[in-house]
């Protein structure tokens, strides 16, 4: 694929944490993690989606002032941020694997017409839906 | 759960209107670690919602004091934990008219009332509607949301109590708010 969305990125509070996170827990690789003076630029890939990063960044200077940082510090832990969703094949089992490494749940999975979802947050405070698609809207929801 | 009354038998709700008058000072920054866990106590009450969340409970999920976690909760989330409750158990109740057959009784206990009445007349003052009148609306209202995920749809149906719920009651009395539809049942 050479045209699409390629990176999307997620504010987190330390970016270290970030990465245990989404590496050891969630079982994402390390696509790019290079820095610059202070200044890193850290995304993560799904094993099953190389076409897409997840940026990991932390607010801050050079690209903040303290004051926005402090903002955007603030309304991801506060939950603020805007969804996410991650597509799994079975939303119990993935949530039995996670809940065993220490991921903190929001909600346990609950079925809706037919699609399985369960809710979690990253050590940050960014809120993901898990989301196992109903067998007959798969072609629909994909 | 007897701490249900408590919740919402009106003290709580009418002491909270009044303070909503002076108690917002939004732009005063928070901690981030702080808010982090209130949010924790917020989602143990979208979890659980009709269960009882007096405050002692949701400021040790916090781990703070309790007169701190109502001041920054509120302070966080612009409405008093108990309000912020209400609404989520509100949203419950939407959802299960919608996509249950439950009688509005068996709703009302699984949503954390408990009685049908405080149910019915809290509900009817929230969201200008009868339970069994949103029931009817809510279905005819379905096509289309198929393609949205389900939890966001829920979410969306959250009511936002920007007053406590007997400020509500009390300007309609007075005629400043326009009067809800009448129950159809």
């Amino acid at each position: 694929m050479n045209q699409g969305i390629n990176v999307v990125g997620l504010y987190v509070d330390n970016q270290d944490e970030a990465l245990a996170f989404y590496v050891d827990k969630l079982g994402f690789n390390v696509h790019t993690d290079v820095r610059n003076g202070s200044y890193r630029w850290l995304t993560v890939q799904h094993p099953e989606q190389p076409s897409f990063q997840l940026g990991l960044f932390t607010p801050g200077p050079p690209i903040h002032d303290e004051a926005t940082a402090q903002t955007l510090r603030a309304m991801v832990a506060k939950g603020a941020m805007p969804p996410l969703v991650l597509a799994v094949a079975d939303c119990r089992a993935s949530y039995d694997r996670l809940k065993a490494s220490g991921v903190e749940f929001t909600q346990e999975p609950i079925e809706r017409y037919g699609s399985v979802d369960a809710g979690f947050r990253d050590p940050a405070g960014n809120g993901w839906k898990m989301i196992q698609s109903a067998p007959a809207n798969a072609a629909s929801s994909a | 759960m007897p701490k249900d009354r408590a919740d919402h038998s009106g003290g709580p709700l009418a002491r909270s209107s009044e303070a909503d008058t002076f108690d917002v000072k939004a732009n005063a920054l928070q901690d981030p670690a702080l808010l982090r866990r209130l949010l924790r106590a917020k989602d143990r009450m979208d979890a659980a919602s009709h269960e009882a969340w007096p405050v002692k409970r949701l400021a040790e999920v916090s781990g703070v004091s309790e007169a701190h976690f109502a001041r920054s909760f509120k302070q966080a989330f612009g409405v008093p934990p108990h309000r912020y409750l209400l609404t989520r158990r509100i949203e419950q109740a939407t959802t299960l008219l919608r996509d249950t057959e439950l009688s509005i009784t068996e709703i009302a206990f699984a949503t954390g009332w408990e009685s049908l009445g405080t149910f019915g007349r809290t509900f009817h003052d929230i969201t200008g509607r009868s339970p069994s009148a949103m029931r009817l609306e809510a279905r005819a209202n379905l096509p289309g949301l198929d393609r949205m995920p389900a939890c966001v749809v829920k979410a969306a149906q959250r009511p936002d109590l920007t007053i406590a719920v007997l400020e509500k009651r009390r300007r309609v009395v007075k005629g400043t708010v326009r009067p809800s539809i009448k129950e159809v049942s």
